[in-house]
């Protein structure tokens, strides 16, 4: 089981960075790259020479190797090809939020390695953001443990699916702040532009400004398998689950790639936030959160 | 049998320290009697956990003193890192204290005392006997931090150290006193059912939050903190920061756990003092430039933590909710130990950074992690672990705190305290980010990038007996993250001997186990893919934007990386910028310079006291620093007490 469920996140998590592309593509009017884009990117990468800074230690190799180990290792506790997830104990939601927040530690570590002032830059804004975020995902965990009661998060997102005629309020305020930290997470528009050209703009690009060849192809799956666990974490609080498992691993997937189109939309109706405006709209998602804590709590 | 190995132990550590003032002594002879006394405490501790409380009780000249010790589940669980830490700081200091320094004698023989009188206070079963040995404690510390006597910043860090310790002691002896009053013993005993409700019991815990608090460094008691541990050598503030501060909860711990029974509002009193602390000590921690300050304010964060946790376990037990107070006070104690650990990895592994680079700035380090890898391996681990993040230790402590916030919630509904059980969650991934782009920050600006001046550039790697020292606690870090099973019948046992609180984490730590082992794995499996893979990579410079002439100075600086998360918490730390208009329309220089006093020391304190000691000027005339005069007022004292007693 643990097998089907990993072949199935490594194998379709770049597809979703095809379908917003395509979307952002569609939407502009253009032809845009091949749904599959992505795969070729990574192939073309892994098959590269890399090239190393100078002034970098085993620290720079170790932010894209932890990174697509803490994604690989966090999608394991959500249910992706069958009804249970291959992992679930009692705290996992908590073990989930760190793993992300280890994959960061050492992202911003490999950043720093580098000694450049922008990839310096990109770090205190990513470290910077994610304390905000963080509250904001934990109201919506304790909101969840308490509608789910339980703390075990393939459990609570089982339960908030069919919960959704007593705990309506809550579950939309719980969606509504995290697809705010999924984008901002993912560095996605308004938080930052995957497709910007100026290192003084970027967060989560610049920061890998240095990784090339097989290291940065690391890089850009690990962001891709990251960012497909947090559109199934988002898409888990509002699905029911089915009876049939292939049904359910179909509706769960359509889903997911449904928040890729939405991401899509997004990135082609705004534009980035000022840098100033971006704190504002994470405690903005916290108290959103805090919100539906309150209600679940009523 | 534990409790004489841990008062060997103890004895050994002070008649080390005593014989390092002797001359002609072998010059490791000092170190080894130590790391022996370490080796005979460690093994007491250990059998002293096993459960069965052991006393050792020796007369004393003093009246109503007598040298009681007793060991239980409680005290060898505080004693055992105040062994294992005081062992590898002295190993530590071989290479970087050694005799050849100046004041060489002075740093052992007070290092010694330290440690001895430390764990005397841990065992201790008769209070006057604590109180002697807490004193002795913080006489040694005050000497301790003024070692360097030529700076002044550390003269004035050891007399605030010694003003704050004393009026802790102060708070203490009232405790003393009361608790005398309630039991008619001065031996440790359980206060009546009705202590809690009782006026006398009210003011205990009141005096003890004050004199614990301080002792602790919980913020707003924490005026002390940053500046000794910062002024004191390294491996001291290793041992001050890891264990002597412990003796603060150690004492609250101890004391409650005489309180069979203890209402909601102290537990939430204590939850509230440890998420201000937790949230502001890591605020603070993220604005200081100074390396040593800045550890030092993590240790208010983690003191917070651990405050927390014993908090909602507090809070739980008053409302019979008794699986999750377990949780609660398993996680703090756990800190407690963590904490000691990685606090001491990180110290010693900053006093390897400043010694090769004679700086505290941590602007002026930079790229320490080419000339010293196995320090800043070290300090990497200890960063992680600090930072609570999985698979070390830190994060085992945090995520039982956790377990017991998130199974609250909606279950004790009763009082006001059920709002700081749910506040707990999100506060602690508040604290927990914040240190993770604070350890960040520390970590790349002094062992990433290009050094930032010439003698970042020309540092040389900690000796032998530095690394070496770092072995025991990362190996310590890494067993207690990777296999918490271990750990959890202590737990189980010393929770009941604080709380009288039941239960077991072995079955919670079982399932956590396999996946912190697996991504421990996963990870160094991967590391090593990807360096392996890139063996045969050109190195080239960093990507400048093709500019033409690179310097160091570009690097993005320390203080400006943590800019937007102090500007965040500016309501509650107003930082000063130094920033003058260059004139006229073509200045010969300009300069810029910000940095974030104490809150409450800095601009609630001292304003206060400089405005008010013109009250204070009686106390001239009789503190006259004549011995004579004093010796006076005591036997005064005495003479009126006698003539009290006899009335």
């Amino acid at each position: 089981m643990i097998v089907v469920h990993l072949v199935f996140v490594l194998a379709s998590a770049p597809l979703l960075l095809g379908v917003i592309n395509k979307t952002k593509a569609l939407v502009a009017g253009r032809v845009g790259p091949p749904l599959l884009q992505a795969y070729f990117d990574l192939a073309k990468l892994f098959r590269k020479e890399s090239v190393l800074s100078s002034t970098t230690t085993w620290v720079f190799l170790a932010g894209p190797a932890v990174s697509l180990v803490v994604a690989v290792v966090a999608s394991l506790f959500l249910p992706f090809t069958g009804p249970k997830a291959p992992l679930a104990f009692r705290g996992d939601m908590i073990l989930f939020v760190y793993l992300f927040a280890l994959g960061r530690f050492f992202t911003t570590a490999a950043a720093l390695d580098t000694g450049s002032s922008f990839e310096g830059m990109g770090a205190a804004r990513e470290l910077t953001f994610a304390c905000l975020a963080e509250p904001a995902l934990f109201f919506g965990l304790l909101a969840l443990a308490r509608v789910g009661d339980s703390l075990e998060l393939s459990t609570v997102l089982a339960v908030s699916g069919t919960a959704w005629r007593t705990a309506t309020a809550a579950l939309v305020l719980i969606v509504a702040s995290w697809f705010i930290v999924l984008l901002v997470e993912n560095s996605r528009v308004p938080f930052d532009d995957p497709n910007t050209h100026l290192e003084l703009t970027m967060i989560h690009e610049v920061m890998v400004l240095d990784h090339g060849g097989p290291a940065f192809g690391v890089v850009l799956y690990a962001s891709a398998v990251k960012l497909f666990v947090f559109a199934a974490l988002v898409v888990h609080v509002l699905l029911p689950q089915l009876a049939n498992p292939a049904a359910n691993a179909a509706a769960l997937f359509g889903a997911i790639l449904v928040i890729g189109i939405v991401i899509g939309v997004i990135e082609s109706g705004m534009a980035r936030l000022r840098l100033v405006r971006v704190p504002q709209l994470l405690i903005t998602a916290s108290i959103v959160a805090a919100f539906a804590v309150v209600l679940v709590l009523r | 049998m534990s409790a004489l190995l841990v008062f060997i132990g103890a004895c050994l550590f002070i008649v080390s320290g005593l014989m390092a003032l002797t001359r002609n002594v072998a010059r490791h002879l000092p170190a080894g009697i130590h790391v022996l006394g370490s080796l005979i405490g460690l093994i007491g501790c250990a059998l002293g956990l096993r459960g069965t409380p052991e006393t050792l009780a020796l007369p004393w000249g003093i009246p109503a003193g007598e040298i009681a010790i007793r060991v239980d589940a409680l005290s060898a669980f505080f004693a055992a890192p105040v062994f294992l830490l005081a062992g590898a700081a002295t190993l530590y200091a071989e290479g970087y204290w050694p005799s050849s320094r100046p004041r060489a004698a002075y740093v052992r023989c007070f290092f010694g005392v330290l440690s001895g009188a430390l764990a005397l206070v841990l065992v201790a079963n008769h209070t006057i006997f604590f109180l002697a040995a807490w004193e002795i404690v913080a006489l040694a510390s005050f000497f301790l931090v003024g070692t360097d006597t030529t700076d002044s910043a550390a003269r004035y860090a050891s007399w605030l150290y010694l003003a704050a310790s004393h009026v802790a002691m102060l708070a203490l002896f009232g405790v003393v006193t009361l608790m005398h009053s309630m039991t008619g013993t001065w031996r440790f005993a359980l206060l009546a059912s009705d202590a809690a409700s009782r006026p006398e019991g009210r003011a205990i815990f009141w005096l003890v939050i004050v004199a614990c608090g301080i002792k602790a460094g919980a913020m707003p008691f924490h005026i002390w903190l940053p500046s000794a541990h910062a002024a004191a050598p390294s491996h001291v503030s290793a041992l001050m920061s890891g264990v002597v501060i412990k003796m603060g909860i150690y004492g609250l711990v101890r004391v409650l756990s005489l309180f069979p029974a203890t209402p909601a509002w102290m537990g939430g009193t204590i939850l509230a003092l440890g998420i201000v602390s937790s949230v502001l000590g890591v605020a603070f921690a993220l604005a200081q430039h100074d390396l040593k300050r800045l550890l030092a304010y993590h240790s208010i964060e983690n003191i917070g933590i651990i405050l927390i946790g014993l908090g909602a376990g507090l809070v739980g037990r008053a409302h019979g909710a008794m699986t999750i107070a377990f949780l609660a006070f398993a996680g703090g104690l756990l800190h407690v130990w963590n904490h000691g650990l990685f606090k001491a990895l990180l110290f010693l592994g900053a006093g390897a950074a400043i010694h090769g680079t004679h700086t505290r700035e941590i602007d002026r380090m930079g790229g320490l992690a080419r000339r010293m890898p196995s320090v800043a391996a070290g300090f990497l681990l200890g960063a992680i672990a600090i930072s609570g993040l999985p698979p070390l230790n830190g994060f085992i402590s945090e995520w039982l705190v956790y377990l017991a916030s998130f199974s609250s919630v909606g279950q004790l509904h009763a009082g006001w305290t059920w709002l700081l059980l749910v506040i707990i969650g999100p506060a602690l991934a508040l604290t927990g980010a914040l240190a993770a782009a604070c350890f960040i920050k520390a970590f790349g600006a002094v062992f990433l990038g290009v050094p930032r001046s010439a003698d970042a550039a020309s540092a040389t790697n900690a000796l032998a007996p530095m690394r070496l020292a770092l072995l025991p606690l990362a190996g310590a870090c890494i067993a207690i993250g990777l296999v918490p099973a271990l750990v959890a019948p202590i737990l189980a046992l010393v929770v009941g001997d604080a709380s009288g609180v039941s239960g077991s984490v072995t079955s919670t730590f079982a399932a956590l186990q396999p996946i912190t082992i697996t991504l421990a794995l996963l990870i160094s499996v991967a590391i090593i893919a990807l360096v392996a893979r890139t063996r045969r990579a050109p190195y080239v410079p960093t990507w400048d934007c093709g500019y033409a002439v690179p310097s160091p100075r570009m690097q993005y600086t320390a203080s400006s990386f943590a800019r937007g998360l102090v500007a965040f918490f500016a309501w509650a730390m107003p930082p000063v910028v130094d920033k003058p208009r260059p004139f006229p329309l073509f200045p010969a220089g300009a300069h810029f310079e910000t940095h974030v006093p104490d809150t409450v020391l800095d601009r609630t304190l001292l304003p206060v006291l400089r405005r008010t000691k013109w009250l204070f000027a009686f106390a001239r005339y009789v503190q006259s620093g004549r011995v004579q005069l004093y010796l006076l007022y005591v036997g005064a004292a005495l003479l009126a007490l006698l003539i009290w007693s006899s009335r």
